[in-house]
């Protein structure tokens, strides 16, 4: 059965002969494990078309939603982190694999006559890999994706015909915008596949045109085939890369950070991995020398790479014998390395926001509110006013708090917190706590009230600290306060918290141009102050 | 010499099919998944007041345009909708989903027949919903519904067909 069908096929298309040609093919003598990269690479570009294909069916490809989407598809959709982890990874994995299959065909000088085209098309397609990266990047569209694109258009703007290059990629370098987006995706899942697919047929072609590159010795020995052990060790290197981008997806996760937002100026960008040592090496060239390291020097190492086979015209010999093309590798993985080991360095610690963490309603309502919230409990109100959900048993005396926000003027409610009732103990609160209080019974909403059952001890305890100390007269959070301080939110991604801690006793020692003065907190208060203020998100 | 050389040979075949299967596996799994499982549902049947049942005549079935708020796929949105309420008795009131059940088109009410006309194919169902002619294969689906005073309020589900 499976033989007549395979006969009719071949008889009609000859598919089965031509896969026999294409696994038959001769292979030099010395052909191994070498020689596996490009194979893998080949498998890492389909899974990335793949995961691609699968991300797409779920992405509304727009600013204003394209991070929403990125969220229903890593919280709501079935697998869906999966399918994005193996793309992020796959990304860099496929970077890794197609810059190792560049430095074998050069280390074996494989590049030489007659294949001169084959080298300089993987060149393009290294370049083009490249690109894929850069796009995709922005297509999250959360504070890392803006922020590192704009950084990416700014380099552009500096290129020969930059304002020409800022037009086509639909921005003029102050924001990135709609335009910009829907081009970079355009060009992340039209333009650069299309290119992409078509060059790796002409590679593959000219690669069986030529053959493998042979060793010097190979003329002496008898040819191989590439079925079966050749075709088995590829398998194998691709297996190998794929567990390893396997193990990635299941043991890191890749971030989504907050929906990107231009105005935010606590945000440090920085680039994927793989050119980390572009923006370091951009450090080196200051002010109008710039263009050299952004784009002259790399334009030259780009130019020198594409022409190697001509730069280099001797004769094919043996790998170890090629001293000179080894030293050029070394030299280069020791700078990438050490670029790459500084920026890193360099980076400043930062606690990047989780995206998808849930925000709580207490970290979202004014600090006067919630240290309402402490005051509330320390002064066992809910012996009398239940907060909705009246417990079980006695009716409590009082009205039930949930119900509607108190419109009782407010020397009233002073008289009342200070003795509720002439029978009752007179209260212990300070004055700054009844007026949170007051805040809370008068000014809350909605999250006030769940804050008010679901907030927890320590988070209180902080914004009575918070309010005992005024801190709101110079500093705003969550929309409340003055402005003479900078504002408090998201703090935590701005310092560190042994920053924060030794700033309250030492503000100048901080930043000298400050003007806060010092505040000599016992070390439990200082601590419940710096967890709250540092658990307030943007 | 040859007969190790064909061992070799079965085995570098049977490794390769292996590997690759495990790598096609653990590529078509969550692919798999990923398109053919529902993904987490954010629907939660939640009541839409759209009337007051004291306007209803028996018998005789509105058209009624809403505003609701719906989770499609990654967004929540605020749109208009629209259901046939018919109170069918002096107690009850139902709530039809405005699709006809055939294929999906807007079905309309015809005072002189006093039925519900589907335009597409001519599907011909009673004031309750029940199929009378054409290729519908089961009755409108109605939506569940619940009176609070004289509010008619109906949820974005449908009550369950015996």
């Amino acid at each position: 059965m499976l033989k007549s069908v395979l006969a009719w096929l071949e008889d009609r298309t000859g598919l089965v002969s031509g896969i026999q040609h294409f696994l038959d093919e001769d292979i030099p003598a010395s052909a191994g494990w070498h020689q596996v990269f490009g194979s893998v690479a080949l498998f890492a570009f389909l899974t990335q078309l793949l995961s691609g294909i699968l991300l797409a069916v779920n992405y509304a490809p727009t600013p204003s939603e394209a991070w929403e989407s990125l969220r229903f598809i890593v919280t709501q959709a079935t697998a869906g982190s999966i399918i994005r982890s193996l793309h992020h990874w796959g990304a860099s994995a496929m970077i890794v694999v197609v810059v190792l299959h560049l430095v074998q065909v050069f280390l074996w000088g494989a590049y030489k006559k007659p294949r001169e085209v084959t080298w300089m098309v993987g060149v393009v397609l290294l370049l083009l890999t490249l690109a894929f990266g850069l796009s995709g990047y922005l297509l999250a569209w959360d504070n890392r994706a803006y922020w590192g694109t704009m950084v990416t258009t700014q380099i552009t703007a500096l290129a020969p015909g930059g304002k020409i290059l800022l037009t086509l990629l639909g921005t003029d370098g102050s924001a990135i915008g709609r335009q910009t987006f829907a081009r970079f995706y355009a060009a992340h899942v039209t333009l650069l596949p299309i290119i992409t697919g078509l060059l790796i047929v002409f590679h593959v072609y000219l690669v069986r045109k030529h053959g493998v590159a042979p060793a010097p010795e190979d003329e002496a020995l008898p040819k191989k085939k590439f079925f079966p052990e050749q075709i088995f060790k590829d398998t194998m290197a691709t297996f190998l890369w794929f567990a390893a981008v396997a193990l990635m997806v299941a043991l890191v996760k890749v971030p989504l950070g907050h929906v990107a937002d231009p105005t935010d100026i606590g945000y440090t960008p920085r680039p994927e991995w793989y050119f980390l040592f572009l923006f370091q090496f951009l450090k080196v060239f200051p002010g109008p020398l710039e263009v050299v390291g952004a784009v002259i020097l790399p334009g030259v190492a780009v130019a020198s790479l594409m022409a190697a086979p001509f730069l280099d015209r001797g004769k094919v010999a043996r790998v170890r014998q090629r001293t000179g093309a080894i030293a050029l590798v070394a030299l280069s993985g020791i700078g990438w390395t050490a670029l790459t080991a500084r920026a890193i360095q360099t980076t400043p610690a930062m606690i990047e926001d989780d995206g998808l963490a849930e925000v709580m309603t207490w970290q979202q309502i004014p600090a006067s509110q919630l240290a309402g919230v402490a005051a509330f409990r320390q002064e066992k109100c809910s012996m009398c006013h239940a907060i909705g959900a009246p417990s079980e048993g006695s009716a409590p005396v009082g009205p039930d708090l949930a119900r509607q926000v108190s419109s009782r003027p407010v020397d009233w409610l002073r008289d009342h917190i200070h003795q509720p009732d002439p029978e009752s103990p007179v209260s212990t609160l300070k004055p700054v706590q009844v007026s949170s209080l007051i805040q809370l019974v008068t000014k809350r909403n909605e999250k006030g009230l769940d804050a008010w059952r679901t907030a927890p001890e320590d988070a209180v305890e902080g914004a009575t600290v918070y309010m005992a100390n005024q801190c709101g007269s110079c500093h705003t959070l969550n929309e409340e306060g003055g402005k003479r301080g900078p504002e408090l939110n998201g703090l935590r991604q701005r310092r560190e918290r042994a920053w924060v801690v030794g700033h309250f006793l030492d503000p100048k020692k901080f930043s000298t141009k400050s003007t806060m003065p010092a505040y000599k907190l016992p070390p439990q208060e200082a601590d419940r102050l710096t967890t709250y203020i540092m658990s307030i998100p943007r | 010499m040859d007969q190790q050389n064909h061992t070799r040979r079965s085995f570098y075949i049977r490794a390769t099919n292996l590997l690759g299967g495990l790598i096609g596996a653990a590529l078509a799994l969550p692919a798999a998944a990923y398109l053919l499982v529902k993904p987490k549902s954010q629907d939660t049947g939640e009541f839409i007041e759209v009337g007051d049942v004291n306007q209803l005549l028996v018998g005789k079935p509105e058209e009624v345009v809403y505003h609701r708020t719906r989770v499609d796929g990654w967004k929540k949105i605020d749109e208009k909708a629209t259901t046939w309420v018919v109170r069918t008795n002096d107690k009850t009131v139902i709530a039809l989903a405005p699709a006809c059940t055939h294929l999906g088109c807007a079905y309309h009410w015809e005072d002189e027949t006093q039925t519900f006309l589907c335009p597409c194919h001519t599907s011909v169902f009673g004031a309750d919903g029940t199929v009378i002619s054409g290729p519908a294969p089961r009755p409108l689906d109605r939506y569940v519904t619940k009176v609070a005073g004289n509010r008619l309020l109906i949820s974005s589900k449908f009550v369950e067909t015996v």
